[in-house]
């Protein structure tokens, strides 16, 4: 239950940047937490009380291991999550050229 | 076991408070990549090594070097 | 301030429904569905130990040739952007870069990087067996390239080479794919290789093959992204 709590703390610490901060690189570190929050929260339905990991070895048998398909998927999850953020940070490079700062209320396209 | 996992939780939210709350943006981004390392040794007491070592590679290390970049090239502080 | 009570407001609301949804599911219960079948019949079915490998490549392969696509369209987008050639990289490398780094991180970070390359490499072939795979072991290599740029900037891997590794990477994946076609099983990403013995490095058929593309694939990704943003690094800003 604790991990819930903590991945539902970090989601909300994520939106809380991206609504109320007005710079470019607390947006996106903004949602960097958020996408570190759901992940854990995937994986954290995925445990199993006394599990291991799913993974065969000697001695260990299918009915003692944890779901291994929010692993699969969370797997996939972080890759995609850090090339869009590479992306965004080439964007923000851009808006900096061009605006030469990087507070949102004195960028015009931004604005709202 | 359980006062460790209470531990590496209160070290996460820490780090992600602080991430967002500084106005040196060159520490906060630093923050980020060390809350995302935190988060990775919860992975492996939720017993996912794979996810571990993938957000220990690419969320923390990758992630953190392209966001140093991004602050060198702007600015650093906040105004 | 109104707004901020209003944002505080909705961002209540959010986790609040949020946590409503997992009422339904019980941490540390065992509410599996299809992950039972998965986990019972790996060994069977594809040979491999790794049941996170066998779910992300065997049952659901298309999923990861799509993440490969997502992959690929990020960092295109970041070479649209900061397009130079190579020759443009090094004259402005050349022009920014005044500082040099000490002789130990300059000589020790060449010693290391073929060592940082065999981890990689390891974590990638044995991605079936052990923890790790395609993913990890790109991302290995991909800080090992980071690394040598850090420390020696006139360094410079050619652009078009990663571009022609990432294509080949690709299209493997997607030939391996296309072969399954022609087998008795008749469908995408069929496994139609010799499965093994459970357990050896060669085993689990197709697997080891399309890891290790998906592995070239990223490590190429990621250093081409590396390689765009660290040719745009400018004197101004950044330094107080």
């Amino acid at each position: 239950m604790i991990f819930y709590v903590t991945s539902l703390i970090l989601i909300g610490i994520g939106l809380y940047a991206i609504i109320i901060k007005k710079n470019l690189i607390k947006i996106i570190i903004g949602l960097d937490l958020i996408e570190t929050g759901v992940n854990l929260l995937i994986v954290s339905v995925g445990y199993i009380n006394n599990g291991t990991a799913p993974i065969f070895s000697k001695g260990i048998s299918a009915s003692m291991m944890v779901d291994a398909v929010p692993q699969a998927l969370t797997l996939t999850s972080i890759v995609i999550g850090a090339s869009e953020l590479a992306l965004a940070a080439a964007f923000v490079i851009l808006l900096y050229k061009h605006y030469g700062t990087l507070d949102i209320r004195k960028i015009r396209s931004l604005k709202w | 076991m359980i006062y460790f996992i209470w531990f590496l939780i209160l070290l996460t939210v820490v780090f992600a408070l602080l991430s967002v709350h500084l106005k040196d943006l060159l520490a906060a981004v630093i923050l980020m990549g060390a809350s995302s390392l935190v988060v990775s040794m919860l992975f492996l007491l939720l017993q996912a090594p794979d996810v571990a070592m993938s957000e220990a590679s690419i969320g923390a290390a990758l992630t953190m070097a392209i966001y140093i970049i991004v602050v060198k090239k702007t600015e650093r502080r906040e105004k | 301030m109104i707004r901020s009570i209003f944002y505080s407001l909705f961002l209540g609301l959010i986790i609040a429904a949020v946590l409503m949804f997992l009422v339904a599911f019980p941490f540390g219960q065992n509410k599996m569905g299809v992950g039972q079948y998965y986990l019972d019949n790996t060994v069977k079915e594809t040979g491999a130990s790794n049941v996170v490998t066998a779910v992300t490549l065997e049952y659901r392969g298309f999923d990861t040739l799509g993440e490969m696509t997502v992959l690929f369209a990020a960092a295109t987008g970041v070479s649209l952007i900061f397009y130079l050639s190579d020759e443009e990289k090094k004259k402005k490398k050349r022009e920014n870069n005044r500082t040099k780094a000490n002789f130990v991180v300059r000589v020790g970070s060449r010693i290391i990087f073929p060592f940082v390359i065999l981890f990689g490499i390891y974590i990638i072939l044995h991605g079936h067996l052990t923890p790790g795979g395609g993913f990890q072991g790109g991302a290995v290599i991909a800080s090992g390239v980071l690394m040598l740029y850090l420390a020696n900037p006139d360094i410079q891997i050619g652009r078009n080479k990663l571009l022609v590794t990432e294509g080949l990477a690709g299209l493997t994946y997607v030939l391996i794919g296309l072969a399954g076609l022609f087998t008795p099983a008749k469908s995408f990403l069929a496994n139609f290789l010799p499965l093994g013995t459970p357990g050896f490095i060669l085993s689990a058929g197709i697997l080891l093959p399309l890891y290790i593309a998906v592995g070239v694939k990223v490590g190429s990704e990621f250093s081409g992204i590396i390689d765009d943003l660290f040719s745009t690094i400018d004197e101004n800003g950044g330094e107080e």
